[in-house]
């Protein structure tokens, strides 16, 4: 079972106006660098009920979804 | 060249919506309705599966629950539908600029002259429709054709998650063949009306001779005759990307309200009109705005409902005088045979604060001016101090009367003229 967590999250604006996440902030304080953004487009997260800008970040060798849902940045996290 | 036009509707929209907020409900009968509590208790929108139980939009909850016990009923929540609204445009933006929304959930486009980028017709309603179930997360069913009205019949002939394509080889086996109360302005009285002569079907209607139509409905005779021939040339308008409306040009202001008790006499309804009064007439006044017509809409208990509108002698932007012509307009057309439970007043036929106005020997324009002094002094109280600082006394002393239309008031999509 997935839940729609919400996240601190460090980005960075470029010249452009583009919004790019560096670092998710876990709430145990843990800090998780973003390697790399694959792809960037609006979606929707059907398992958790949300929908925003999804970022297919590479965090730790694993493919993550995190969602841009303004104001507020969320991931599918399991519980 | 001939035009290609799309309308996309997205099915079932505030439920689903709602559905996908709330990913726990799924595989439930999920509605949405008002709040039973303020009497706005009917259904506004169901998904798929309430809908098999025969739930129809307009019914109120208890009604049906009755159909379906397990009926999960959601309060509405509006600013998340006009974000997806707008997002949902945003798509659409992506192929045209000609996109004319009609209500938060529909929108024709006119894809003509993109045709030539990304493919035909169907195969830009089938990218649209992706794109939304993957960005959106929501079904459309889009109707593709030549002309506004088929294109609107396509996306309702089939749903949810359709496309429908009619084009000069197959409209008279789809369009032709159904009901006339499918057409676009076809209601409930002209279907009726057009049963009583013997017109049941599209096809029908398509070959009655036009000039006998314009005999028994007048303009609108002409305009069905063509709708239904799939001769309408109306253009897809331009909006504005930015705006989130779906008014472009105003033709009316006015405010109703369900009231959050039954009215039983006159007392109670000159207080709501009053009340409603002074947000239409601070809204034309912002507007900048003289009305030329009031209109009062009722509707009684048994949710049997009529408009009646008054010419007024000069165009005006006062409450009292508004709230007098409505007044007036109430008490010639109803005797109270059934308690009322809502109620609306419109200033129609606008025309702008500048115009001139005919004076008379013996009018009392000076009362009008000092009328016109006092609301304007009232508006700016209630802007610096709120709507309800300053009131009328008939509004003191009634539960109802911490109404706030003027504040509570909210766009609802225009007619397609």
């Amino acid at each position: 079972m997935l839940t729609k967590k919400y996240v601190q999250v460090i980005a960075k604006f470029e010249e452009n106006g583009a919004l790019i996440p560096l670092q998710v902030l876990w709430e145990d304080g843990r800090v998780f660098e973003i390697d790399r953004v694959l792809d960037r487009r609006p979606g929707v997260s059907l398992k958790v009920g949300g929908q925003g800008i999804r970022y297919v970040c590479r965090i730790l060798n694993k493919e993550v979804f995190l969602y841009y849902e303004e104001p507020r940045w969320f991931v599918e996290s399991k519980v | 060249m001939e035009r290609v036009i799309l309308h996309c509707d997205m099915n079932s929209f505030y439920a689903s919506v709602e559905c996908l907020y709330h990913p726990e409900l799924a595989g439930l009968p999920v509605a949405v309705g008002g709040n039973p509590e303020k009497r706005h208790g009917i259904i506004l929108a169901k998904n798929q599966l309430a809908k098999e139980t025969g739930i129809k939009t307009g019914e109120t909850i208890g009604v049906a629950r009755g159909k379906c016990p397990n009926l999960v009923v959601l309060l509405p929540n509006y600013a998340h539908y006009l974000r997806f609204s707008r997002l949902a445009r945003k798509i659409y933006y992506s192929y045209s600029d000609l996109v004319e929304p009609f209500g938060l959930d529909e929108a024709w486009i006119d894809v003509t002259s993109s045709v030539g980028l990304y493919g035909s017709g169907e195969e830009i309603a089938r990218e649209i429709s992706r794109r939304i179930q993957d960005e959106l997360g929501i079904t459309v069913s889009i109707g593709v054709s030549w002309n506004k009205i088929f294109a609107k019949f396509g996306s309702d002939y089939k749903k949810p998650n359709a496309i429908t394509v009619i084009d000069r080889d197959n409209y008279q086996r789809i369009v032709w063949e159904q009901e006339a109360g499918d057409l676009l302005y076809v209601g409930r009285s002209t279907r009726k009306k057009l049963i009583k002569y013997g017109i049941y079907t599209i096809g029908q209607l398509a070959g009655t001779s036009i000039d006998f139509l314009v005999l028994q409905f007048g303009k609108m005779g002409a305009v069905l005759w063509r709708f239904a021939n799939g001769l309408d040339d109306s253009p897809v308008k331009c909006f504005d990307e930015n705006y989130n409306g779906n008014e472009r040009v105003i033709k009316s202001i006015g405010n109703s309200i369900t009231t959050p008790r039954d009215l039983k006499n006159l007392a109670d309804v000159k207080l709501i009109i009053y009340m409603l009064t002074e947000s239409v007439a601070m809204r034309l006044r912002e507007t900048g705005c003289f009305c030329q017509t009031v209109a009062i809409h009722v509707r009684n208990k048994e949710l049997e409902s009529f408009t009646r509108q008054i010419k007024m002698d000069k165009p005006t932007d006062l409450t009292n005088e508004i709230a007098e012509a409505a007044i007036q307009l109430f008490v010639q057309s109803y005797n109270f045979s059934s308690d009322i439970r809502s109620l609306g007043v419109r200033a129609a036929d606008l025309v702008p604060d500048t115009v001139p106005i005919q004076l008379d020997v013996f009018g009392r324009e000076e009362e009008r001016i000092r009328l016109a002094r006092l609301d304007t002094t009232i508006d700016g109280l209630r802007k610096r101090f709120g709507n309800l600082s300053v009131r009328r006394a008939v509004t003191l002393g009634d539960n109802m009367s911490g109404l706030d239309p003027k504040k509570d008031h909210i766009i609802h999509p225009v007619g397609y003229f």
